[in-house]
């Protein structure tokens, strides 16, 4: 007689811990950022072990909310490491791509044993957006910091607009798959556990989703954001990928697309181990309670958190490659 | 879209699992690298070829500054440095980042097998894209 009303505290009192902990994550993360962007530009009182210790503890949040928003963890790590942290654009997004790629190595071997990943899906348009991913990497490297932050400013501008309006079809229709689709035979099944149904699934509009797929890989290497904001709405709407295929080959593309950007930074020296790796660290161990707290946390809050956190951190890019908000 | 009809049973391809197999193995090992390489690093077991309490001076500086003043290497020379905590660190991220290379390789003989000639050369542009980026041709790019 007792278990409802049990059962009910134990969810509110989730739910309770679930809303302190996005407050203590808003709260740190807008406090980190004031203070961060008070000692601004270069040279601050902390010594390095603050940093790395602030940083591994930022990506740790990030984390957190990276998984029930639906968002990589790249697009978050790299306007808000950006502009409230201490290090040089060059070596945030060099870590940013690693971030991005960690995230989606980690999820990659579950997603495909579960059929949720397309390789044959995935792999024509990674060839092409981790080729893109070079040629943004190398104009990242080349371009004015100021140049980088405003044009970074603007696109996650854009992605919030896009995650604002963006819609998502669970099933999307394909009635005819076109030639190209065809011809690499692009198709699956996979099992949806919330139904109990194995559902198949087809593509068309296959060349545009290769042309986009170049924009994207650029975009991805340029600002060192990976790509799982884009991704998703081009496989899902445009190609007409099940959500849930679409999700888990976005992460496969990611791991190419990435790897391939990653390398240029790595050469050219932009990747420095004391920024890269708590921020993978802290990413990895986040999305892991992240993933936990997928049953707690209410996603609708979560992403509409996670809109306002890149609001903010979009704005901040801008004005700080505009010289107004140093 | 079909739902639940006899013969679409969901068949997780044999490149598929071989694909999720050495991602995964790739995927913990370069995890594991990338941890036991920066302990290393900071709490001072490998010596660090820039001091650790100078980084906050240079972490500002665009790499090209960066370079300058650590004489930090560009390319593949950080190689001849992992012996120092700084480049050891760079073994797991190197790693992680060839970790789909080597899983293109993996998957490669069995569309060879299956006569998939599509497949087989999309694997071969896939791993001229990534060997292309890896060579650090392009770290003199400028």
């Amino acid at each position: 007689m007792l278990n409802e009303p049990v059962a009910r505290l134990r969810e509110l009192g989730g739910l309770l811990r679930a809303n302190a902990l996005l407050l203590l994550l808003s709260l740190s993360l807008f406090s980190a950022g004031a203070y961060a962007a008070n000692s601004l530009p270069v040279t601050s009182e902390m010594p390095w072990w603050g940093w790395a210790l602030a940083l591994f503890v930022t990506c740790f949040f990030l984390g957190i909310v990276a998984v029930p928003s639906g968002v990589g963890g790249g697009v978050l790590f790299v306007p808000i490491v950006g502009g409230f942290f201490p290090f040089h654009l060059d070596f945030v997004r060099g870590a940013g791509l690693l971030v991005a790629m960690a995230s989606a190595l980690a999820a990659g071997p579950l997603l495909l044993r579960g059929g949720l990943a397309s390789l044959r899906l995935a792999l024509p348009l990674a060839v092409l957006a981790s080729a893109s991913a070079i040629a943004g990497a190398l104009l990242g490297l080349v371009l004015p910091a100021t140049t980088v932050q405003i044009a970074l400013g603007l696109t996650i501008l854009g992605i919030v607009v896009l995650m604002a309006t963006a819609k998502k079809s669970e099933f999307p229709d394909v009635l005819k798959q076109d030639r190209l689709a065809l011809a690499l035979s692009i198709h699956g099944v996979f099992h949806d556990a919330a139904q109990s149904k194995n559902i198949s699934w087809k593509v068309h509009r296959t060349p545009l989703g290769l042309f986009i797929f170049i924009l994207i890989g650029f975009i991805g290497g340029l600002f060192g954001v990976g790509a799982g904001w884009a991704n998703l709405p081009v496989l899902n709407l445009l190609m007409g990928a099940p959500i849930k295929v679409a999700a888990g080959t976005s992460g496969l593309i990611l791991t190419l697309a990435s790897s391939s950007a990653t390398w240029i930074y790595l050469s050219k020296g932009a990747v420095l181990a004391i920024i890269a790796v708590p921020s993978v660290i802290g990413m990895m161990l986040g999305a892991m309670i992240g993933a936990r707290l997928l049953h707690v946390l209410k996603a609708s809050m979560v992403r509409k958190m996670v809109i306002t956190l890149l609001l903010f951190a979009g704005i901040r890019a801008l004005l700080k490659g505009l010289g107004v908000w140093m | 879209m079909d739902v639940n009809t006899p013969d679409n049973d969901p068949i997780i391809s044999a490149e598929q699992q071989r694909y999720a197999t050495w991602l995964n193995w790739g995927m913990r090992s370069g995890l594991a690298i990338l941890a036991v390489s920066f302990l290393a690093y900071v709490l001072g077991w490998l010596p660090a070829h820039f001091p650790l309490e100078q980084l906050p001076k240079v972490w500002g500086l665009s790499t090209a500054e960066y370079l300058k003043q650590t004489g930090a290497p560009t390319g593949w020379a950080w190689l001849n440095l992992i012996g120092y905590g700084d480049f050891a660190g760079l073994i797991g991220i190197a790693w992680l980042s060839a970790c789909s290379l080597l899983c293109l390789l993996a998957v490669m003989p069995i569309y060879v097998r299956r006569k998939d000639r599509v497949f087989v050369a999309i694997c071969v542009c896939a791993l001229l894209v990534q060997l292309f980026a890896a060579s650090g041709i392009l770290s003199s790019v400028h």
